[in-house]
């Protein structure tokens, strides 16, 4: 099957997971809308992460870069959504490629621990700078029509379809760059960094690229979220987010687009199901879930199949 | 004058709090490559068992404490085979996944046990009140903290330095296919370590609850924080870990005293700037 087929189907796919989702869960819209924009958070996650290897804990940094900017943009330039959007991907990108210089460099846990320090210098910054950010209070704005025609109603209706149909560009945008001469590299960075540069690759401005890529796709997540809740509070720069995030992608499996896909909305399912039931003891729940993949599918739920089958076949 | 006489002070045991919660994570992570997120959760661990210890079962907080330590100590020994075992070998995607994971139950065990309420520790009279040394007076707890800080290095420094077990470690740690070729017992190192490691960080909770007070989201809350001081140490450096610790203490509570609208800004920055410039930490070996 030809790549282009197999992208044109997984659209079909995800559209058709999305009219279940609104037919069927309509009283949910806005938890379903948080599942989508979190879907393309965590697809920014596995390009850099799944893809190049470049693991981080601190990816939030270029999804609340994002919120912010769409926020600022919005009350200060102009509120149409879709330029908010490409606000937002400009500002998640240049925080990407600004920390990237220095996080670049890095590797293994020393990578993980800058990542999480660029988030929480943005947090304290924004906390300081209240003036521009609202602080502690938050940064509320009313977002115009999109494409000069759709209102964002009160029930969700077109925050839902819009964020979907961003879901779905940047599904197509990711297929395309994972599988171009670009995309190749990077799972050859991923692989072996000394090969890749054995054979000529910059690996160093490569990874730098495909971070202020990933950051752009975080932005473009950030930005989104701000416009469907009209608000930008400091927890979008939350260790919580970056570290949910991560084990979204890892409980789904890395690297192939569809493990984000899955992982965020079994993880996000659980979750809120568990938290609902009983709001003191959820976390065992998630724990347990969390512990029983990664001793039992350490590749992630994308690798059950074939797990599965393997076990037949004994 | 006297407000450099309190950031010294306070930073210093702040300092020593963090090396003693830290400084097990440390050696467990370059002993054993792996990245655990769960240590805070021995830290949270000792602090609750000891208000347990305290409140339910009415000790003194001098019985209280070195029960609650061993209970902790008792407790990593069959989370380390069972829990951590099986994810040396993993990758660390997969390991960040399991320590968040067992940090998720030790949270949930320790809020469905104790309450999301803060677990407050109630130090014995000599311990609390003010210390005169004649120039000023200070907080007597922190005196104790930096004295128990300074216990824990001297004996951490003999431990490693001076006896048979020491020459393991130190042989598993720099070079752990040979150290098993030439029989040490490696996997018992390991266990040993990590419970020590346990324990130390159950007297850093225990230590430090006036400062990190003790409640049920403790191990999230302070993550960060315990991962950064190894970090900038250097995974598996002791003597790293002790500057990264002192420094980074005495740093933070400075900016809390003179720039209190930065926040943690200076923290972060400085870890930046140390991980920029050497990126093992301070006293960190190269792991390629």
């Amino acid at each position: 099957m030809s790549h282009t087929l197999k992208t044109a189907l997984g659209v079909i796919a995800l559209i058709a997971l999305a009219a279940v989702g609104y037919f069927g869960l309509a009283d949910n819209l806005a938890f379903m809308t948080q599942v989508v924009i979190m879907m393309i958070f965590v697809l920014s996650l596995d390009y850099v992460l799944g893809y190049a290897g470049i693991s981080t804990l601190g990816h939030a940094a270029m999804f609340g870069t994002g919120a912010y900017a769409a926020a600022i943009f919005a009350t200060s330039v102009s509120s149409d959504p879709i330029l908010g959007i490409l606000a937002g991907a400009v500002a998640g990108g240049a925080i990407a490629l600004l920390s990237g210089f220095v996080l670049m460099r890095a590797h293994g846990l020393t990578l993980l621990m800058l990542s999480i320090a660029v988030t929480e210098v943005l947090h304290e910054l924004a906390n300081k700078y209240s003036g521009i950010t609202g602080g502690a209070d938050g940064l509320s704005f009313t977002p115009g029509p999109i494409l000069g025609r759709f209102e964002f109603d009160f029930a969700g209706h077109i925050a839902y379809i819009y964020s979907v149909c961003l879901l779905l560009l940047v599904f197509i945008k990711l297929r395309v760059l994972t599988a171009s001469p670009f995309g190749l590299a990077a799972r050859g960075i991923r692989e072996s960094q000394a090969r890749m540069r054995a054979i000529g690759t910059p690996v160093y401005w490569r990874m730098l690229l495909i971070y202020t890529f990933g950051g752009a796709f975080a932005g473009v997540a950030g930005a989104l979220s701000a416009q469907t809740t009209a608000l930008v509070s400091l927890s979008v720069y939350d260790f919580q987010l970056s570290a949910g995030a991560v084990l979204m992608l890892i409980l789904g499996g890395t690297g192939q687009l569809w493990g984000a896909i899955l992982g965020t909305m079994v993880y996000m399912t659980v979750h809120q199901i568990a938290s609902s039931v009983d709001p003191f003891n959820w976390l065992f729940i998630i724990g347990a879930m969390v512990l029983i993949v990664v001793y039992l599918v350490p590749n992630g739920l994308m690798a059950l199949p074939a797990l599965l089958l393997r076990w037949r076949r004994k | 004058m006297s407000t450099l006489f309190s950031i010294v002070i306070d930073g210093v045991a702040y300092g020593m709090v963090l090396f003693t919660i830290s400084v097990g994570l440390s050696v467990t992570m370059g002993l054993m490559r792996i990245v655990n997120l769960a240590h805070g959760g021995f830290a949270l661990l000792g602090g609750a068992f000891t208000h347990w210890a305290m409140t339910g079962l009415g000790l003194p907080f001098l019985a209280a404490a070195p029960l609650a330590i061993a209970m902790v100590m008792l407790l990593s020994l069959p989370m380390e085979r069972l829990l951590y075992r099986p994810i040396y070998k993993m990758g660390e995607l997969q390991q960040v996944l399991a320590t968040i994971g067992i940090t998720f139950l030790i949270i949930a065990s320790v809020n469905w046990w104790l309450g999301s309420t803060l677990q407050s520790i109630q130090l014995p009279a000599f311990m609390s009140g003010a210390v005169n040394l004649g120039l000023r007076t200070l907080p007597t707890q922190r005196v104790y903290v930096i004295i128990a800080g300074l216990l824990v290095i001297c004996g951490l420094y003999i431990l490693i330095e001076r006896t048979r077990f020491g020459i393991k470690l130190r042989a598993a740690v720099d070079f752990p296919g040979t150290a098993a070729c030439l029989g040490i017992d490696t996997s018992k190192i390991f266990l040993i370590t990590f419970a020590l490691g346990a324990g130390l960080a159950a007297l850093g909770g225990i230590l430090g609850a006036e400062i990190l007070p003790i409640e049920a989201y403790y191990p999230l809350r302070y993550m960060v924080l315990f991962l950064t001081v190894v970090a900038v140490g250097g995974m598996g450096s002791i003597t790293g870990s002790f500057l990264a610790a002192l420094g980074l203490g005495i740093l933070d509570t400075a900016t809390r005293y003179l720039l209190p609208d930065f926040g943690t800004v200076f923290f972060y920055f400085a870890m930046i700037l140390v991980l920029g410039i050497r990126p093992n930490g301070l006293l960190g070996k190269s792991l390629s």
